[in-house]
């Protein structure tokens, strides 16, 4: 293990490796303090960061944090790593790779030459470069990167934000999930995905609500897809079981322990994934995966030690629970930055740090990353927090967006941001739907060419018999 | 959106913070508990931990569980606690707690993330859990713990020496409720247990919530269960709610 070191105004500081040395250059966080990682002052962060400048990025190939002996993640990292579209940056240290970026981003050239690079990144690479980095690198890198996804609607195009619609309800009530999917729609909403969380997690309750939300988008034709987000092996059941199955959903994590504690292992990924495939249900495109992330996941399974047993940083495994991502070609990953709660993001600065972090690891790691903006009550955030990361993303070109009424999520108990949020970031910034629900909702009379969602009377709307859906 | 809606909203959310960051009112809760005859107040003495000394309030069966005891976790304020999950599950100091004579079941009434829902419903839940229980178990004395995660359980129970312990504890406040509870039941705590070692009855709280009498009910029938098991948690199934929940609702039609 390399031990580094840096002398900042006569105080000399060390570091333990690379997994203490990524951990104590990261901004500060609860979730490392709390997993006992985190540098003890802000001097010893800013001399680790200077520390981190200086190290080449093939450091990162020669030295895994996490052992690649006991961990598939780091496996699938390193055996999929491609060597040829690493070289333009093969020769560069951390700190020149962020120089190196800047100075693409101007270039009329940089989403081509990023999208080219993708495969040459590892996690930890892209995390160790963000480190380093204010926020706006952070969105001025991910702006200029170019990432699309396809299933039924087309994900991540230049000048869109997609919006996942959120119909949760405590009870999986069919009236309920049918009255919020409404509401959504008449918004704007739901181009990226109709997706609910269900309350009972039992096959039969998944069955009714894929057979639901199925029935309503064929009904009125709204080129969107539909996702129950339940475990991957009932998935593979509801497939097997011949239920209308458009995405196969799973939360993952950067660890196989903590994959371990979702229930899940790569090779069960792909059981579901190709199960998905299989099923050939996508118009414009076959990216059949659902997964979303978060910063903590780890920590809070216990599963976040890497060379030595050493804690590592929870931003560093939350990037590589991209690389699980990748592996599987998603239409959509959603980190959900704010949900787990004050002991990993602590107030509305730190939430709003990772929000930006993860996109742009992400997307420099050629994911369709969107971002649930959200917060639970015991953190010090609010609502004014969201606005600020919400319009940050979409300068920044995040994917999509979540949509839930009133921005309150009655069934999971948190808030994350509303159809009218959507609304308004799209209008600030001139972001317009994905381009086949955009067509949907003009044909429709529902918005105009100008990207404004027209006011609705409801007993003449062509999705007036809705509701009526549920009922049956 | 409207103003007014904007409003509401803002007023949710600061009724849910507040709930998180208002203390315990000890003083007040141990007094609630006096007076419906759960615990004796300190005029009363010592009371023998399953007599029937206090025999003028029926909320509580006329069973007296004895003094109440306050302890605290390691995490010294509010701000640590939010932070610091691993020193709200540990004790600060548990001399308070000694084991008289061996009970079957304690009770911890832990602060949680809503101090508003112990102080609510607290007194009213216990008294439900001690009319629902078999008068021949034998209970221990009250232990009100601030600071408090779910894990703190562990360790006052094991001081205790009973065999199951419940910890009645404040639940995260949501926008719409800012004060439900929920009981978490572990059998033979001592530290160390794991969150698959207990069961979980939640979202107690009136009106809207689980009824305190159901909750009861479920908790007592989850008892039997785990000492007929000889354990809690994921192999011990609550198979008393499936007819409470049976009851036709209407309400939405």
């Amino acid at each position: 293990m390399t031990r580094y070191g840096q002398t900042v105004r006569g105080v000399t500081y060390q570091f333990d490796g690379l997994v203490d040395l990524m951990a104590k250059a990261t901004p500060a966080r609860s979730g490392d303090e709390l997993a006992g990682c985190a540098a003890t002052s802000d001097a010893e962060r800013v001399a680790a960061q200077l520390t981190l400048a200086d190290v080449p990025l093939q450091q990162f190939l020669d030295e895994p944090l996490v052992p690649y002996e006991t961990d598939e993640v780091t496996r699938l990292i390193f055996d999929s790593h491609d060597r040829a579209a690493f070289q333009p940056v093969a020769s560069l240290t951390v700190g020149a790779f962020r120089d190196w970026l800047l100075d693409l981003v101007p270039r009329a050239d940089s989403g081509a030459v990023l999208t080219a690079l993708a495969p040459g990144l590892t996690p930890e690479m892209v995390a160790a470069v963000s480190k380093l980095m204010r926020n706006q690198d952070l969105i001025a890198v991910a702006r200029a990167t170019r990432v699309t996804s396809a299933f039924r609607s087309t994900i991540g195009l230049p000048g869109r934000l997609a919006t996942r619609l959120q119909p949760n309800h405590p009870t999986d009530d069919r009236r309920g999930i049918a009255a919020a999917t409404l509401d959504g729609l008449l918004l704007g909403c739901g181009d990226a995905v109709i997706g609910v969380n269900p309350a009972g997690d039992s096959p039969q309750t998944c069955a009714d609500l894929l057979h639901l939300i199925d029935e309503i988008r064929s009904t009125y034709e709204i080129p969107t897809q539909s996702c129950v987000l339940t475990h991957v092996s009932t998935t593979i059941g509801l497939i097997e079981a011949g239920v209308p199955v458009d995405l196969v959903f799973q939360s993952v994590a950067g660890t196989q322990a903590a994959n371990q504690g979702f229930g899940v292992t790569l090779s069960m990924l792909r059981e579901g994934y190709e199960a998905g495939l299989s099923l050939g249900r996508g118009t414009v495109g076959q990216n059949v995966m659902y997964m979303e992330t978060g910063q903590g996941s780890a920590l809070s399974a216990d599963a976040h030690r890497g060379v030595g047993g050493r804690p590592v940083d929870q931003q560093t495994l939350e990037a590589r629970a991209y690389a699980v991502c990748r592996e599987f070609k998603p239409l959509l990953v959603n980190t959900v930055v704010g949900f787990i709660g004050p002991e990993y993001l602590y107030d509305g600065k730190q939430i709003v740090r990772a929000g930006l972090e993860d996109h742009f690891c992400g997307k420099l790691l050629g994911l369709p990353m969107g971002v649930d903006v959200c917060y639970t009550n015991h953190a010090e955030a609010d609502q004014d927090d969201m606005d600020n990361l919400l319009t940050l993303l979409g300068v920044a070109g995040c994917s999509f967006v979540i949509a839930v009424p009133g921005a309150d999520d009655v069934m999971l108990g948190y808030q994350s941001t509303s159809f009218h949020d959507a609304l308004f970031v799209r209008q600030a910034l001139g972001l317009r739907p994905a381009p086949e629900f955009e067509a949907w909702l003009e044909g429709l009379g529902m918005m105009d060419g100008g990207g404004r969602v027209l006011p609705v009377e409801p007993s003449a709307s062509a999705l007036r018999s809705l509701t009526g859906v549920a009922s049956r | 959106m409207p103003t007014r809606r904007v409003l509401e909203f803002r007023l949710a959310h600061a009724v849910a913070r507040d709930a998180v960051h208002d203390p315990l009112d000890v003083d007040a809760l141990v007094a609630d508990l006096d007076r419906r005859g759960i615990s004796a107040g300190p005029d009363r003495g010592k009371a023998p931990a399953s007599g029937s000394t206090s025999a003028t309030d029926e909320s509580s069966n006329g069973r007296s569980l004895g003094s109440a005891i306050v302890v605290t976790s390691q995490a010294a304020s509010r701000a640590e606690y939010l932070r610091r999950p691993d020193l709200g599950r540990l004790p600060a100091d548990l001399s308070a707690v000694a084991p008289s004579s061996p009970a079957d079941v304690g009770f911890v009434l832990a602060d949680g993330l809503s101090a508003r829902a112990l102080q609510t419903h607290g007194p009213a839940l216990l008294a439900a859990l001690i009319q629902a229980l078999p008068t021949t178990m034998t209970l221990a004395p009250p232990v009100i713990a601030t600071q408090a995660r779910v894990g703190l359980g562990d360790h006052i129970g094991e001081a205790l020496g009973v065999q199951t312990v419940l910890v009645l504890i404040g639940e995260r406040p949501g926008l719409s409720v800012a004060d439900s509870l929920g009981i978490y039941l572990t059998h033979r705590p001592r530290p160390g247990r794991a969150d698959s070692d207990r069961n979980c009855v939640s979202n107690i709280h009136a009106p809207g919530g689980l009824p305190y009498e159901v909750a009861a009910r479920v908790v007592s029938g989850l008892i039997a269960g785990a000492r007929q098991l000889g354990r809690s948690g994921v192999d011990l199934k609550d198979t008393s709610r499936e007819v409470e929940l049976a009851t036709p609702d209407t309400a939405l039609s």
